[in-house]
């Protein structure tokens, strides 16, 4: 009996949802979105491995091979802020559906000086 | 850092859980752990106005006495250590055998490992 | 018909999750009840193996899709106090928001359940339409909507600003209209009232028998609650525990009702009182020892057992959530009831299975 008048306004005001694939919600700043590496700055240390709670990432240093199973990810962002230098970011969109399987490998070539930078054990 | 627990012997579980219900404890879990040497260590955890107390039983054979006698509720998680570490509790109603979360005696108890308690395979 | 068994679930209109009864009826009424699990058994304890004690936190975050901020508050205060560090003031003060945002949005979605179990589908809908407004703050403050994973051993990984924490105010007013519009309707509608009065009753007595908690106690006229342990920033705020003395699903329904306003004021405290300063302190080494911690979940109260030896991996790691300690009392609360009044009965308990599994 108490809900009429709330089911009334309801019927006669616009919908409260939004019809979803055609027009996504603008994500909030600060949203734990995409994961994407930046290979220019990416020193390929590992570090992202070794915290990562889902092992979703590979680290090949002798081939230079940075891999990520972006369906192994939980968007934590533990490895975002594990990051030395700042090569890892999560970007405030979610990752499209798919219909296959993706795994991401990026080659990263890095640069001499900065090869020598000391693992934290 | 350890928990203050009376240790007591298995043949005197009951009676002291029983004396614990008489004074008007919550019966909170029991917590089974995997001991240093051969067998398996419970941690039976009460509350009594938000103060929790322990009573710690050595167990070294498989046979544990049930303490759903007392404490009716005790029934499903003593189903689960039996499901984890392959013990039995003698007076368990009812006695899922194994097969509360696992397949029966088919799954090996998966909290058993090589360090397990006494009589492992 | 004496003695007819009808399985109840593990697929039910009612049941989100997982669970089973073995209903043994006569006529209609209900004589025994024997709950079975292992539909949604993933052996999270059983990672502590092989994930090192910080990994671990995202790992104890997914025993529960609901309260997943406060299983991983339960362990890390546990390796908190396990390792000697104090979490900064400021760190205890956004735990308890997040904490008591993650209480409201459980709330709204149980009501809400609960409304559908009565058939009561637009009570159900308002009710969801408020909570998005709670997950809109959880996705905005935290990142996530629902595994906010803001915890860390030595504080949290997100801080608000006052922007922040205005407009957190400003849509926690809506969510309090929101919930005011409705409490009519939960506490004194005539087909609520029909379906939930006198229907699984537990007395205080019971209740403490067979270790419930949280809410379910409760509602039972026992005045416990571990927020009173005053873990967190709990011992700095005012709040009383909620208590009903009929114990039938009414009595837990107006429980749960009573914690949304409790829990809005809590965050308004918290908010008032959030002090300036870090919002962690690093921590290093290794935890070594055996602790239990405990806090309060929207279902109850959450029980973490760790041991640890030093090394990287924890030794034993048990969690004993509070569905897991409610569901023994179902095997007293359903028999006598009608067959027609199961899933009422069974809902009031805000059965989580995935916590009870893990």
């Amino acid at each position: 009996m108490f809900m009429i008048p709330v089911v009334l306004k309801n019927l006669f005001s616009r919908c409260a949802t939004r019809p979803y694939p055609q027009s996504p919600r603008q994500l909030f700043v600060g949203s734990r979105g995409q994961l994407v590496n930046d290979v220019e700055k990416c020193i390929l240390c590992g570090t992202c491995a070794r915290t990562c709670p889902s092992q979703c990432l590979t680290v090949r240093r002798k081939e230079g091979l940075w891999e990520y199973e972006p369906f192994a990810c939980v968007f934590c962002g533990v490895c975002v802020e594990a990051c030395p230098t700042g090569s890892l970011a999560q970007l405030s969109q979610w990752r499209p559906a798919v219909r296959e399987r993706e795994r991401v490998v990026l080659k990263v070539e890095v640069k001499s000086q900065e090869s020598g930078v000391k693992s934290e054990k | 850092m350890t928990i203050t627990a009376d240790r007591i012997e298995s043949g005197e579980l009951c009676r002291a859980v029983a004396a614990l219900k008489e004074q008007g404890c919550r019966f909170v879990t029991i917590t089974c752990v995997r001991a240093d040497s051969a067998g398996a260590e419970m941690l039976y955890h009460f509350d009594r106005e938000l103060s929790l107390s322990h009573l710690r039983l050595t167990v070294s054979g498989d046979e544990v006495p049930s303490i759903c006698g007392i404490y009716a509720a005790a029934f499903l998680v003593e189903n689960e250590i039996q499901d984890h570490f392959g013990l039995c509790f003698s007076g368990l109603i009812p006695d899922y055998r194994r097969t509360l979360y696992l397949q029966g005696e088919d799954s090996p108890p998966p909290f058993r490992g090589p360090s397990g308690p006494a009589g492992g395979q | 018909m004496a003695g007819t068994v009808i399985p109840f679930g593990p697929q039910h209109p009612v049941l989100p999750e997982p669970l089973h009864l073995n209903l043994k009826i006569e006529d209609e009424i209900v004589i025994s009840a024997t709950p079975a699990f292992g539909y949604v058994h993933r052996g999270l304890e059983k990672l502590a193996d092989i994930r090192d004690f910080r990994q671990m936190i995202q790992v104890v975050e997914r025993v529960c899709g609901i309260c997943s901020m406060i299983h991983a508050l339960t362990y890390c205060q546990g390796l908190e106090a396990l390792m000697g560090v104090e979490p900064p003031p400021r760190a205890r003060f956004l735990r308890v928001i997040w904490s008591e945002l993650h209480r409201l949005h459980s709330h709204l979605l149980w009501l809400g359940l609960f409304a559908d179990a009565m058939g009561f589908e637009s009570l159900f809908m308002q009710l969801w339409k408020v909570r998005e407004r709670i997950m809109d703050i959880n996705e905005a403050t935290a990142g996530n909507r629902v595994i906010l994973s803001v915890n860390v051993i030595g504080g949290v990984r997100r801080d608000l600003d006052t922007g922040q924490t205005g407009w957190i105010l400003s849509e926690l007013a809506e969510v309090d209209k929101g919930i005011k519009a409705m409490g009519r309707t939960i506490l004194h509608d005539y087909t609520v009232q029909k379906r939930t009065r006198g229907k699984g009753v537990l007395s205080g007595k019971q209740a403490m028998e067979f270790g419930c908690v949280g809410p379910m106690l409760r509602s039972c006229g026992v005045a416990q609650d571990m927020r009173l342990l005053g873990y967190a920033a709990y011992c700095e705020l005012d709040f009383a525990p909620v208590v009903e003395q009929d114990g039938d699903c009414y009595a837990r329904c107006r429980v749960r009702f009573a914690e949304l306003g409790q829990s809005i004021d809590l965050i308004r405290q918290a908010i008032g009182k959030l002090p300036t300063g870090d919002i962690s302190v690093p921590v290093k080494g290794r935890p070594e020892g055996e602790i239990v911690a405990r806090a309060e979940q929207p279902r109850g109260e959450c029980l973490y057992y760790i041991k640890a030896n030093g090394g990287k991996f924890l030794d034993r790691l048990r969690i004993r959530t509070p569905t897991f300690a409610n569901i023994p009392a179902l095997t007293v609360m359903l028999p006598g009831i009608e067959l027609a009044d199961v899933p009422v009965v069974l809902l009031s308990i805000d059965p989580c299975i995935s916590c009870t599994e893990r």
